[in-house]
């Protein structure tokens, strides 16, 4: 307990010196609201505009937790199918590492031409960013089994099934996990990108909507609010990551 | 059990002789490894046999190709010539006919020292319960009991290496082959490991096969020894050590023990001084 809350109490000092100076500076520059408004004022906007954001809040929490699934799934699905067929590796694997020079952003319109303006061009856009971390983390654990034990299990006997379920996956979890962190992160972003782009709900379609009125403290809030987002995803993936593995991960 | 018994019987009845065909015998093996041009001749023509309940050692300067012979045993390479053959007959090239033992323990961090001791008998289709009760068994003989539920990285290499010895044991298969079990520990553990080991063994009786560098262990431990040349790695001399078991550990004082200990010392010696 004291050693949580000695890791604890340096960060939240720093950032509560970062808002003091922040309100500092607001109040002795007069800097105009509309501009960059003082923390108290976004906290002020952020408690009576609450019930106007919930309903934008929940559309892109769920928008976010459909579009990571399906990439993860296909992150996943992916570095089997390449992990199993050496071919298929040689061949793919150096265009999945070209893919991600093309960035995402510049996708969004393409698709929301293709697609319209519904649910399906976005969650492609979170499927897109989210499916090559966990690929990538995937196939490099997979890739990383212990020759040692590797020989063991074929001496032994165990079959091809046996040594993946047994060995291969079980080893490649850890790695597995902070691919899928860091497409959890990278969800809430696609999320909002796709928001920006083409929507009618969203925090990201809030956030366009604020911007236009110059109500840069909604803006603030709405960032505020894609923090939390990010934190809750990035939460439950490491709760989950906990429970399945518990054995010590510095091995 | 039965299956193994019937299929022995078979062969010593289309065998010449009337003794037990050994449990393991490696005959003319070769083994080649070849890269961009050059080409590493790592065994020669190396043939041994492991006799039913017979502890057998293989001693050898570094470099003379145990554990690829192991890896060929195992059925992980295939020779360049050569037979393996187990109970008469061949299984060349085939895995899971081995119980083995690496040299570092490689136990499976993410599982108890439990279920890396019962993963053999997972890996076979046994049912839970039986390896569990099995597994418990041998740990509390082993003097592994009440670490069942601790994971491997919280033993000392003494324990993980008795972890990994059980594993082996563990396994249905009749042959064991241990590479340098104990070449990780410390002095004192590792003659610590060696009583256990023998103690273990000497109730158990199985085949075993096992690499070392250490020729005290050698003898102490086992029925024969093969003392192997630099590479390419083929068998020198062929040493038997007769003394009576259950072995103690004052065996060591015994001037037969240390004469034969110079005797393979000697040949060793001569070895490592005809490559440098």
């Amino acid at each position: 307990m004291k050693s949580w809350w000695s890791s604890i109490w340096p960060p939240v000092v720093a950032v509560l010196f970062f808002l003091i100076v922040w309100q500092a500076a607001v109040w002795m520059f007069d800097i105009e609201k509309f501009i960059l408004p003082a923390p108290t004022a976004i906290g002020h906007e952020a408690i009576t505009g609450a019930s106007g954001l919930m309903e934008h809040t929940w559309a892109t929490l769920k928008l976010t937790v459909i579009g990571f699934a399906i990439g993860t799934g296909i992150g996943l699905l992916l570095s089997l199918a390449l992990h199993r067929v050496p071919f298929l590796k040689t061949a793919l694997y150096p265009l999945l590492i070209l893919s991600q020079n093309v960035p995402t952003i510049a996708l969004a319109p393409l698709l929301m031409i293709w697609f319209g303006f519904g649910m399906l061009p976005k969650v492609i856009v979170i499927t897109l960013v989210c499916f090559f971390p966990v690929a990538v983390a995937a196939l490099d654990g997979l890739a990383r089994t212990d020759r040692t034990m590797m020989n063991y299990m074929q001496m032994t006997g165990a079959t091809p099934w046996q040594i993946f379920t047994k060995l291969e996956l079980p080893h490649a979890l850890p790695s597995i996990f902070s691919g899928i962190r860091i497409a959890a992160t990278y969800s809430v972003m696609g999320a909002v990108i796709g928001e920006w782009i083409g929507s009618d709900r969203g925090i990201g379609y809030y956030m366009m909507l604020q911007k236009s009125g110059y109500r840069t403290d909604r803006v603030f809030v709405a960032i505020l609010v894609i923090v939390l987002l990010s934190l809750l995803m990035v939460g439950v993936i490491t709760l989950l990551e906990k429970r399945l593995i518990r054995w010590n991960r510095k091995h | 059990m039965t299956q193994r018994a019937t299929d022995s019987v078979l062969n010593s009845t289309g065998g010449a002789a009337a003794a037990p065909a050994p449990a393991l015998e490696v005959r003319g093996i070769r083994k080649v490894f070849r890269e961009r041009r050059s080409e590493v001749h790592v065994l020669e023509e190396l043939s041994l046999r492991v006799l039913p309940g017979e502890f057998v050692s293989i001693i050898g300067p570094s470099g003379s190709g145990k554990s690829t012979l192991f890896h060929i045993i195992g059925g992980l390479i295939a020779p360049d010539a050569g037979q393996v053959l187990m109970e008469g007959r061949e299984v060349t090239g085939e895995k899971g006919r081995i119980a083995y033992m690496p040299q570092q323990p490689a136990l499976f961090p993410w599982r108890t020292i439990e279920d890396n001791v019962l993963l053999p008998e997972e890996l076979r289709g046994t049912s839970k319960a039986s390896a569990r009760a099995h597994a418990r068994a041998w740990m509390e003989r082993a003097g592994l009991g009440g670490f069942e539920q601790a994971y491997p990285h919280t033993l000392s290499g003494g324990m993980q290496q008795r972890a990994a010895f059980l594993r082996a044991l563990m396994s249905p298969q009749e042959v064991m082959c241990l590479d340098e079990p104990f070449s990780a520990l410390d002095a004192l553990t590792r003659s610590d490991m060696q009583r256990w080991l023998l103690d273990i063994w000497e109730d158990t009786r199985r085949s075993v096969l096992m690499i070392t560098h250490h020729i005290e262990e050698a003898l102490l431990l086992s029925d024969s020894i093969y003392i192997l040349s630099a590479r390419p790695g083929s068998v020198l001399k062929r040493v038997e050590a007769p003394f009576t078991r259950p072995r103690r550990e004052d065996l060591l004082l015994d001037p037969s023990f240390i004469e034969l200990k110079s005797e393979i010392s000697a040949v060793l010696r001569q070895e490592q001084q005809k490559r440098n």
